[in-house]
């Protein structure tokens, strides 16, 4: 009886020690295994290929937490801006016809390098630098 | 069958390296048994908290990036994108307030209980630089997520350390890396925190186990007054060890408990040019120290009431370390031993102190 | 003593030559700009200043002088000779003639040029355009002129913060006359503008939140040449900020219709010095409904404006439950950046579906909210993941808690076997 006692208890504890251990281990492999995004980028973003972006047209590009407006000019070179007006937060667009940045909510305009040329926007558009890597586009902050 | 394959390793190992000493404190080593047994098991928890937070930072250094533009974002980036991220980090920060926590009382038992007394000196002296370290390990730690709050308790901090005389200046800027707390100041605060503060913590921490080991545990004066035949012991292992792996995971699961229902926020990233936000205070532990630097007054006679203070708390703790070789004559009409007496008057100072500064 | 000699004799002769060399400029630069303003140091002497005279007003700023603008000879100390008429001098003009007054400098360019390349100067000329203007030729001697807005002694460039007509002060300044309901009575005119302006989305964001992007009265009205806009001009003067909602608007057959009605464009429905922010319920059939003042039950417009109501709301709703639900990911602190960006998406579809209501087409306005429903179902979703995915982790704790349990209990019963034994 006693050794079937202790039989028991030891193999009581065999199950919880599996269990502990799993508990352990499980959450120290899943954090090892690298999560989709590699690492923490907030220097730069990479805004696809160069050849897939037609000139004077422009997309919208997540920055971080913030969105930011790509534009490729007609004489394709690369703009890259924080897409929130600074006037109400509205996300702006580039004016194909004009060659400006314009926000439809209030009318406000900026030229190619943000600055706020007409309309209700306070201040100018921040700016970001873009650079070329292998005929990918990579957006990063100022320095 | 998994037995006998322990057994053929272990014999293999005897055979070749001789595990006579192992095997003899094994078998040997006997704790004592009386009603204040418990605080036996304090020390043991420390050590067990710090392994923690040895494999969690190993863990935390996988993705942690320091650096002025990187460190906040990569700690956001543990704690929302890696799968678990936010368990290791969680359990990391309250691992280190638990073993702060359990220092102290480690330390006050062995203070109360007097077992610093010959010809335990040098054990209860490499415990006080081990708690030093601590103390070290968790400032160094707090600025490296490089949130607003941990920023301006870095600077308060390191401030502080600025107002002794002669060193206190070139001090500051050795540690802040410059005259402010900059990116600079991080990459410095990562490094102790990283390198330096374990490397020094675990010579010590070998010492102070390598004492425990030779001299065995101590026994309080009346259970040394007992007769012989009354004196109980239990076998450290497996008893004693049976008991610490026990309390080990109950600490453990409280530790997860913690870290899931109580996260420690990130809050803002820091901002240098920001004005500092309301209610930035130090650490728990650093807080009755902060509390009382703010109750001098500016000026104590001609000197500067900061570093009156500063200059206080640094002779006191070296008197402190240095306890073991104090001897003060017992009178046969006072009720308690003086030191004892200065014990409880330390307690309870840190304990009105802290809870002043959580309520002022 | 002798180099003493020749640095006092040096100081002297360079001090000289500055001073001159000084004057000459001022003189080359202003030719009205006496050595001496007499007029200035006598009326101060004598406590006689106009008032809200200020040494700052941006035309003492320029260098020029009270007899710049009313005329005399400053040179002269003689009361007699400074104020005779045959100097020049004309005093206090008389209030019809102000706009002449102030336009004898400000409708000559080449006058103006040499302070201001690009000053307008057709500010007298617009003035008489308008109906304070008209007035004032009519000899309406109650109506606002040149002064009335820009005061006459302590005038400030229209950027200055401390000008009257500086954009935070317009609505009080026009409101000194437009706001005395005794004097706008003569006119038939109302004197709450002010009051319901303050209480309008235009006057909350010029006045509450200093957003120098939001029209004050002139933006609408026209400064020198202020006016009501007439009613084909409202759809315009809304349209230079809203310029989207003119766009679709002017392309309906609504419009046609409205000018045809006499109807008055915007205003018709959004009122003029009291706007407020839209609501969705401006649209369909309810009780607050815009729509049904003129379509009844059964006609295409009710349907549409149904429809459409219908649609905004419903992308509205789903926003909402979004936003409440990526603030409940926040709150528990799991990932909301991608939740975050779906959200900023689908408040520009909202905001675009809004806009398209000036279409009165249900098909444009569907096209939208339907992406704008597609983007919030997707908030909704990642936001349920990661909610479920909080939730999660507790049941795995329960897990490993059990697991713990297990070893502590066998433990515990192990040592007190042990215990027994002995």
């Amino acid at each position: 009886m006693k050794i079937n006692r202790r039989k028991f208890l030891n193999s009581i504890l065999g199950i919880g020690g599996i269990g502990g251990i799993l508990s352990i281990f499980y959450p120290i492999v899943s954090y090892l295994i690298p999560p989709k995004m590699a690492e923490p980028k907030v220097n730069s973003v990479k805004a696809g290929m160069t050849s897939d972006f037609a000139a004077n047209s422009y997309k919208i590009v997540k920055f971080g937490r913030k969105p930011v407006i790509l534009i490729k000019t007609v004489d394709n070179q690369y703009k890259a801006l924080s897409a929130s007006c600074t006037h109400l937060d509205c996300i702006v667009q580039y004016k194909s016809d004009t060659k400006q940045i314009w926000c439809a909510c209030h009318n406000g305009i900026y030229d190619l390098n943000g600055r706020n040329i007409s309309g209700p926007p306070p201040r100018p558009l921040e700016q970001y630098d873009v650079k070329i890597v292998k005929d990918e586009i990579v957006i990063t902050k100022m320095g | 069958m998994l037995k006998n394959i322990g057994s053929k390793i272990v014999s293999s190992i005897d055979e070749r390296y001789d595990l006579t000493p192992v095997r003899n404190l094994l078998q040997h080593k006997k704790v004592p048994e009386h009603r204040h047994s418990v605080w036996y098991y304090m020390g043991g928890v420390t050590l067990f908290l710090f392994i923690v937070q040895l494999l969690t930072g190993i863990l935390l250094l996988l993705y942690y990036r320091p650096g002025e533009d990187s460190a906040y974002e990569s700690v956001r980036f543990i704690v929302t994108e890696v799968k678990f991220g936010w368990l290791i980090r969680n359990v990391h920060s309250w691992s280190a307030n638990l073993l702060v926590l359990f220092a102290f009382v480690h330390m006050f038992s062995v203070f109360f209980s007097k077992a610093y007394e010959k010809p335990r000196e040098l054990t209860w002296i490499t415990g006080f630089i081990i708690l030093v370290f601590s103390l070290a390990f968790g400032f160094s730690g707090y600025l490296l997520p490089w949130n607003e709050l941990a920023f301006f308790a870095t600077k308060v901090g390191t401030d502080i350390v600025g107002v002794v005389p002669v060193i206190g200046q070139p001090l500051k800027v050795l540690l802040r890396g410059g005259e402010d707390v900059t990116g600079a100041t991080l990459s410095r605060f990562f490094g102790i925190h990283v390198a330096i503060l374990p490397a020094i913590f675990t010579f010590f921490l070998a010492l102070h186990l390598l004492f425990i080991q030779r001299q065995g545990m101590h026994e309080p004066e009346e259970f040394k007054n007992l007769p012989e035949e009354k004196k109980k012991y239990i076998p450290f292992f497996p008893d004693f060890a049976l008991k610490d792996f026990l309390l080990w995971v109950v600490v453990f699961n409280v530790l997860i408990f913690l870290a899931l229902y109580f996260p420690w926020e990130l809050g803002n990233k820091a901002d240098a040019f920001a004005s500092a936000p309301k209610g930035i205070r130090p650490e728990w532990y650093f807080m009755f120290m902060f509390q009382s630097l703010k109750f001098l007054p500016a000026h104590i006679l001609f000197i500067e009431g900061e570093l009156l203070g500063v200059l206080f708390f640094g002779v006191a703790g070296f008197i402190w370390m240095l306890v073991p070789y104090i001897k003060i004559k017992h009178r046969s009409g006072w009720k308690f031993q003086p030191l004892t007496l200065i014990g409880i008057f330390v307690v309870i100072f840190i304990v009105i102190m802290t809870v002043l500064g959580y309520l002022l | 003593m002798r180099t003493r000699f020749f640095y006092l004799s040096t100081t002297v002769l360079l001090t000289t030559f500055l001073f001159g060399f000084a004057i000459q400029k001022t003189d080359n630069k202003t030719k009205q700009a006496p050595k001496v303003d007499n007029c200035l140091s006598c009326h101060k002497d004598i406590d006689d200043m106009p008032q809200g005279y200020s040494d700052y007003d941006v035309h003492r700023q320029a260098g020029l002088t009270c007899a710049s603008c009313h005329g005399g000879d400053p040179s002269s100390t003689n009361q007699e000779v400074a104020m005779s008429p045959a100097k020049g001098y004309v005093g206090v003009p008389k209030r019809k003639d102000i706009p002449k007054f102030c336009g004898k400098c400000h409708s000559n360019i080449d006058y103006m040029r040499v302070y201001q390349p690009r000053i307008a100067t057709d500010q007298v000329t617009q003035y008489y355009t308008s109906m304070h203007g008209k007035k004032l030729m009519a000899g309406d001697e109650n109506v606002a002129e040149c002064a009335s807005c820009h005061t006459a002694h302590g005038i400030f460039p229209v950027k200055d913060p401390r000008s009257t007509v500086y954009k935070l002060n317009i609505p009080n300044t026009c409101n000194k006359c437009h706001g005395n309901s005794e004097l706008m009575k003569k006119y038939n005119l109302p004197s709450n503008q002010l009051e319901e302006y303050s209480k309008s989305v235009h006057g909350i964001a010029l006045l509450k939140q200093n957003d120098l992007g939001a029209p004050a009265c002139n933006d609408c009205h026209g400064n020198h040449g202020a006016m009501p806009p007439g009613i084909t001009s409202i759809a315009h003067v809304c349209g230079m900020c809203h310029s989207s909602n003119m766009e679709y608007f002017n392309a309906t057959k609504m419009a046609k219709a409205f000018a045809e009605q006499d109807f008055h464009g915007c205003e018709q429905c959004h009122g003029n010095h009291c706007v407020q922010k839209p609501t969705d319920d401006m649209i369909g059939v309810g009780k607050n409904s815009k729509c049904v003042d003129c379509h009844d039950k059964g006609d295409v417009g009710y349907v549409a404006a149904e429809k459409i109501e219908g649609e905004i709301v419903q992308l509205k709703n789903s926003f909402d439950t979004a936003t409440s639900k990526w603030e409940e990911v926040r709150q528990k602190g799991m990932n909301d950046v991608d939740i975050g960006f779906l959200l900023q998406d689908a408040k520009q579809d909202l905001i675009q579906s809004r806009t398209l209501v000036h279409t009165f087409d249900p098909a444009k306005v569907v096209v939208k909210t339907k992406d704008g429903m597609d983007i919030t179902n997707k908030a909704i979703m990642l936001s349920d993941k990661e909610i479920s995915e909080y939730y999660t982790r507790r049941n795995g704790f329960a897990a490993a808690t059990l697991a713990f349990l297990v070893i502590v209990g066998a433990l515990y019963f192990k040592i007190k076997d042990r215990e027994k034994r002995k």
